[in-house]
């Protein structure tokens, strides 16, 4: 490998690197122009816009609306940040959610390191999640007690995203193992699930949750509505994620199965020691694929008037102050979820890279 | 996981208990505050600020209906409602009282099973032109192109109002209102129409107010007021009495600052007002200074117009006491 690189000059010139990489062709040449033409021509008006003519702070939206279409109003981000990260959560008590945000980052950050992988990590995540739950209600310790109507923003996205998927994998699983079941009634009720469920837009459920629901329901019964909301989203990304975890399960050569069952192990143990672990890690990348579309379905919630982080952002633009500033708002919004996608997309190439190197692949190397 | 999922949702079910068994008002005693639907995000009506607490017209309806029933406006919580969750919300009684910008109708007053207990704020369609164009009533708007949303009466009342005078216009059809608004302010069309009330906080909002002119005409009534469910009159004639009582402080020149001063005076209806004389509270069974208390903390109708209206550019107009041209009326409180 390293013979090879030493052909090769040391230090190629940026003429030489760019004679090679960019006009090495004429067709190449030409597309390396016109690029350059148009990084000319929208980056620095947009740096310009955004940063240098921007405007970062203003007592009230005139300094913004003098500069409108020079320059970007981070402003508007200044005054409003707190209400699109935590919604109408009371303004005394933000700490609460501001603390709640920073302990589900410690908890994906726990839970993304193997080596915190062990039963502890469990009481980890009840612990934690038991906390998010005291800091939020509050109620006790001294707390005041905070509605969950009031709960928004960020906080209110990222927990409907966290027990989106920490309550819709495991039931996946379930369903994707009953879909392939060899008992009739087992896997007619799977599939009539996956099925029913992924055939029906999440908008649709949502507004069964909160729409249809109560009405059903005996009268003064009622059912909270985060947790209605919460309920079709689990629901929902079940079924497609019980798919993506069968397609797993379908790659899993029929050997594995027979020497599992040769072993003479236990239906339980060939699938949660055998077959589980192998589907589970080449489904990865769907599996990602689907949390990631999961965390920004949560936005939807907008239909039913949940203040998730994409509603806070859009009812502080319906001040009639700042009303018209909503490409600094998206953006701002958009920075937000790329963060957390991009994490999610990233950790997930390295949990591959990791695995690949793992026990099973030396164990099949040695033999 | 589908039987911890079945149980959590179990829990929820029943640990949610049964809160409309008796009345509203025994049960909004019991859980201690008045759970009030309100509009996601209307500017004027209920709209949250930058520190998330609610604010508006609408939402001080919500106030005052917690400051008789409790003597404390704080004691409301909000569920942020949509166009379509608002009526079901109110049938299941996820809510107490919807105030939330809805027009009073026949339809929801009878087939929905909803009471409305009187109009906080009247509005009606209007038209607004650009003052360049130099026109000066709705009648000069033969074959103009005009920006509107689908899908509301809106759209409706428009092309009816057209039909009637045997004029012709244009629709410019656009579903989401920051887009139909740029598409008016772009020129793509002559007109603008929605609710006055819409067209007055949009106006507002976008730079050089005074080029645009709003047309006299109305073409549709929209009066807008809270609503409460069908067959608990008690509660009704709580909610009903409480906007009352704002219509009628301001009626009586009773404010929330001048209120506690006035209390000392003799005139007979003040005296009656702040609960000194007369069992009204009683007969209505909250506290024989609601009305007091509506006024101390959340102010009369006037105050709480100024305090979320004007801001916003809006005029009272129709909207003003009937001693003063307007066509807000209480009833006596005696």
């Amino acid at each position: 490998m390293s013979a090879v690189l030493r052909r090769t000059p040391a230090l190629p010139g940026p003429l030489e690197w760019a004679r090679v990489n960019l006009f090495s062709s004429v067709p190449n040449a030409l597309l390396t122009l016109l690029s350059l033409y148009l990084l000319w021509k929208y980056v620095p008006p947009f740096v310009s816009w955004a940063l240098l003519d921007a405007v970062w702070q203003a007592p009230s939206s005139k300094a913004c609306r003098e500069a409108a279409g020079a320059g970007a109003c981070w402003a508007f981000i200044g005054e409003k940040h707190r209400f699109i990260l935590f919604g109408t959560y009371p303004f005394e008590e933000h700490w609460r959610p501001g603390v709640s945000i920073l302990l589900f980052l410690a908890l994906y950050a726990v839970s993304a390191m193997r080596r915190f992988w062990t039963p502890w990590l469990v009481l980890a995540w009840l612990a934690g999640l038991t906390l998010i739950g005291m800091l939020m209600w509050g109620g006790v310790f001294g707390l005041r007690y905070v509605e969950n109507e009031r709960w928004g923003g960020l906080v209110l996205t990222l927990l409907l995203a966290t027990f989106g998927i920490a309550f819709a994998f495991p039931l996946s699983i379930v369903l994707a193992l009953g879909r392939r079941s060899e008992m009739p009634v087992v896997r007619a009720v799977c599939v009539i699930y996956i099925e029913l469920i992924r055939g029906v837009p999440l908008i649709s459920m949502l507004f069964m949750a909160s729409v249809m629901m109560p009405l059903f329901l005996p009268s003064g019964v009622t059912v909270d509505k985060l947790l209605r909301a919460q309920t079709a989203l689990i629901l929902f990304a079940a079924a497609y994620l019980a798919e993506v975890v069968r397609g797993g399960l379908q790659a899993i050569p029929r050997g594995q199965y027979e020497a599992a069952e040769a072993l003479g192990l236990s239906f339980a143990k060939r699938t949660a020691l055998v077959i589980l672990p192998q589907a589970l890690k080449i489904s990865i990348p769907p599996l990602v694929n689907t949390f990631i579309g999961l965390f920004k379905d949560t936005s939807l919630v907008v239909i039913i008037g949940l203040f998730d982080l994409l509603l806070a952002l859009k009812t502080a633009l319906n001040e009639p102050a700042w009303s018209g500033i909503g490409v600094e708002a998206y953006l701002f919004a958009s920075l937000v979820y790329f963060v957390f996608c991009y994490a999610m997309s990233q950790y997930s190439q390295r949990l591959e890279r990791d695995l690949a190197r793992g026990p099973t692949a030396r164990a099949l190397k040695d033999t | 996981m589908k039987r911890v999922l079945g149980l959590t949702i179990g829990v929820a079910l029943f640990g949610a208990g049964a809160v409309h068994a008796q009345g509203t008002l025994e049960a909004v005693q019991k859980k201690g505050f008045v759970q009030c639907g309100v509009n996601v995000g209307l500017a004027g009506f209920s709209q949250p600020d930058s520190r998330g607490a609610w604010k508006g017209l609408d939402v001080d309806m919500c106030r005052a209906i917690a400051a008789a029933v409790f003597g404390d406006a704080t004691k409301v919580r909000y569920t942020p409602t949509t166009a379509v969750q608002r009526f079901p919300a109110l049938q299941s009684g996820e809510v107490d009282v919807l105030a939330r910008n809805t027009t009073w109708t026949v339809t929801r007053d009878s087939s929905l099973g909803f009471n409305f207990v009187g109009v906080n704020y009247y509005d009606g369609q209007g038209f607004m032109v650009p003052k360049k164009l130099n026109i000066k009533s709705a009648k000069q708007l033969n074959g103009a192109t005009v920006c509107v949303q689908p899908g509301t009466t809106t759209e409706l009342n428009l092309s009816d109002y057209f039909r009637a005078n045997r004029m012709t216009f244009k629709p410019v059809v656009i579903g989401k209102l920051e887009e139909v608004l740029n598409a008016y302010y772009a020129g793509r069309c002559d007109v603008f129409t929605t609710d006055v009330s819409g067209l007055v906080s949009t106006r507002g909002s976008r730079p050089n107010p005074a080029d645009h002119v709003i047309l006299p005409e109305v073409i549709s009534k929209e009066p807008l007021g809270p609503a409460v469910r069908h067959g608990d009159d008690r509660w009704f004639d709580i909610v009903k009495w409480s906007l009352y009582a704002m219509i009628e402080a301001e009626e009586m020149g009773l404010t929330s600052k001048n209120i506690d001063q006035q209390a000392a005076s003799k005139d007979p209806a003040v005296q009656r007002f702040i609960g000194a004389t007369g069992d009204f509270g009683k007969m209505l069974g909250v506290d024989n200074k609601w009305s007091f208390n509506i006024i101390k903390q959340v102010g009369n109708y006037g105050e709480s117009f100024e305090a979320n209206l004007t801001p916003l550019g809006f005029e009272r107009g129709i909207n003003q006491l009937w001693t003063k041209g307007g066509i807000l009326y209480a009833p006596p409180l005696r």
